[in-house]
């Protein structure tokens, strides 16, 4: 198990429809998820952060939707975890509550060892847009960050003018965004969010907008920066391929409500490449992963209802 | 973006109203800064010969057709009243001027504030807006004999005549601007830690600049209308106490020497915000 420091199996246990008897197939060497404790050597590095029974609830002119429902889940530090799930089944919910913008209805999100109550400056997020503020240059967008957070930028310099060399932005400083094609303006943000160094990154569909060609390209520098850097990441997407490709662990939710599914580890060995992607092994995954999206969203009720194969 | 993130998202906290809008305005801002100057020699010689075919047509005309001069003056006419009598034409420039800019000034600080104000609070928003709408719709000079009356002859109906015009148009104009919250990127602030003040100077202010360029603009205009206006209503001073006093005395080449500056001062107005426009508002282009 090449990567299995990674893996801190997550303790899914409570009222979540998560199956045990469910065995991951596809790669011998993972862990099937069950409720026992893991093993000690799976329990070296302590969660960075934990989800408590995240409910979420909110009211729409229609009625209540529940977009999170006892959701729990840890994640560990140095870990790439990737939520994935079908429209609505409340991924963003989840990230926008692990980021404080948003409350939850009930439970609660731990990082560090305190709940979230707010943006804590240890996290840093990237949006499905790039979301960059078109009457800055890409230099002034970089520094939106120390502006808000009233931080001196200058012994960051050296850093970014690195993160620019490295996402291949240099020399682009002085562009205005509507000058910049999408995959450069996404990647300015990724930029501005490892600009001030944070330990958790919440990615939300970071590259949903972009082309394949695109977003394979992306996913090959977000895997070497997650490698470099040893970050916590957390990466919400919809694309099951995406998913597996950069992830230690795959997170599956069901739809409304939305609730723990399943998690797959992915031991996969790194750096990952584009062509593994058409692996049997791979593609085993895909399988199984889509699967499981299938049957939870037949489930209605999503209650524990999920077809062993 | 923002419609999307909310199909998952509904709920925003305190911050923004529901709306999302790229709106059209009256005084669409593209139409200005699109406008392309002279890109050439030939063009400016073909835009200098046409001006002077129209003026040089004018004397023309004039002259050949014996116009009398108490109808319409020739250009040259008017030209050599304008340089001749300037230094009489001066202090009621100086007057409009005055009246102008304090007026403007007024009206224009606390149409922003105003706007910034309300925007943030729909509800009021609602409430006042009528009031405001009344005011962009009446011609302030309509109050200009009654201020009269109550003040007198001084300069202060007149300052509240161009604040009440200039005002209500720098209002509404940046109210537009303050109501286009984009969501997404107060949400980026927000995951910065940013305050409510930051939100408002950082991403509010600078998103809604367009517009509140465009309402200072159009702003302008009108204060400088309703400051001549008044003085045509109510006052002994001013260019357009002057264009009663030339036109009673049949001193038409005056009276068009006081048209003439009233023009360029418009046009100056144009001019000075197509720049700022250029300078703060061209990313929305």
């Amino acid at each position: 198990m090449p990567t299995g420091e990674h893996h801190v199996s997550i303790v899914a246990t409570e009222g979540v429809g998560v199956v045990q008897e469910r065995s991951v197939t596809s790669a011998s060497s993972s862990t099937v998820l069950t409720g026992t404790a893991p093993d000690a050597s799976r329990q070296r590095r302590p969660p960075t952060m934990s989800v408590e029974h995240a409910t979420k609830h909110y009211d729409t002119g229609t009625g209540t939707v529940h977009a999170l429902e006892d959701l729990s889940l840890e994640i560990a530090n140095g870990e790439f975890v990737c939520i994935l799930g079908p429209s609505g089944c409340g991924k963003s919910t989840l990230l926008w509550a692990m980021s404080g913008l948003h409350e939850l209805t009930n439970g609660r999100i731990v990082l560090n060892g305190s709940p979230v109550t707010g943006p804590r400056p240890e996290m840093g997020m990237i949006f499905q847009d790039a979301n960059l503020l078109p009457w800055r240059n890409l230099w002034q967008n970089i520094h939106f960050p120390f502006e808000i957070k009233r931080l001196d930028p200058k012994p960051y310099q050296a850093r970014i003018r690195d993160l620019l060399d490295e996402v291949g932005l240099a020399g682009f400083e002085k562009k205005m965004p509507r000058e910049l094609s999408g995959g450069m303006q996404q990647r300015a943000s990724i930029v501005r969010c490892l600009s001030f160094d944070p330990e958790v990154i919440l990615m939300d569909e970071p590259f949903g907008a972009l082309d394949a060609f695109t977003r394979d390209e992306m996913n090959l520098l977000i895997q070497k920066i997650w490698m470099e850097t040893g970050k916590t990441i957390v990466f919400v997407t919809h694309n099951v391929t995406e998913a597996i490709f950069l992830a230690d662990r795959v997170v599956v939710l069901t739809p409304r409500p939305g609730r723990l599914a399943h998690v797959f580890p992915i031991d996969l060995p790194r750096p990952r490449t584009i062509d593994q992607t058409f692996s049997p092994e791979f593609i085993k995954l895909i399988l199984d992963v889509k699967r499981t999206i299938q049957s939870g969203a037949q489930t209605t009720n999503g209650g524990s209802g999920f077809a062993v194969d | 973006m923002a419609s999307e993130l909310r199909d998952t998202i509904p709920t925003f906290g305190s911050t923004g109203s529901e709306e999302q809008q790229d709106e059209v305005s009256l005084t669409n801002w593209s139409a200005l800064t699109n406008a392309s100057f002279a890109k050439s020699w030939g063009e400016v010689v073909a835009i200098v010969l046409v001006a002077l075919a129209v003026v040089g047509g004018a004397e023309a005309f004039i002259r050949l057709r014996d116009v009398p001069a108490y109808t319409f003056p020739a250009p040259s006419a008017v030209g050599q009243a304008l340089w001749n009598n300037f230094d009489l034409f001066r202090p009621h420039l100086s007057a409009t001027l005055q009246v102008m800019c304090i007026g403007y000034v007024i009206g224009a600080v606390v149409g922003i504030v105003l706007a910034a104000l309300i925007t943030q609070f729909p509800f009021a928003e609602k409430i006042i807006t009528p009031y405001v709408l009344l005011l962009v719709t009446t011609p302030m000079i309509a109050l200009v004999p009654l201020l009269v009356q109550k003040m007198g002859f001084g300069m202060a109906p007149r300052i509240i005549a161009v604040a009440l015009a200039a005002g209500p148009m720098v209002m509404i104009n940046s109210a537009t601007g303050f109501r286009r919250t984009d969501l997404a990127r107060i949400a980026l602030a927000r995951s910065y830690g940013a305050t409510t003040v930051q939100i408002f100077t950082k991403v509010r202010f600078p998103l809604a600049l367009p517009m509140i360029i465009v309402g200072l603009m159009v702003g302008a205009i009108f204060g400088m209308l309703t400051a001549v206006g008044a003085e045509i209503v109510g006052s002994g001073e001013g260019l357009g106490n002057r264009l009663m006093f030339y036109s009673s005395r049949i001193q038409m080449a005056n009276f068009w020497a006081i048209i003439v500056m009233l023009a360029v001062m418009g046009i100056l107005i144009y001019v000075v915000f197509y720049w700022i426009g250029k300078r703060w508002a061209s990313w929305q282009a």
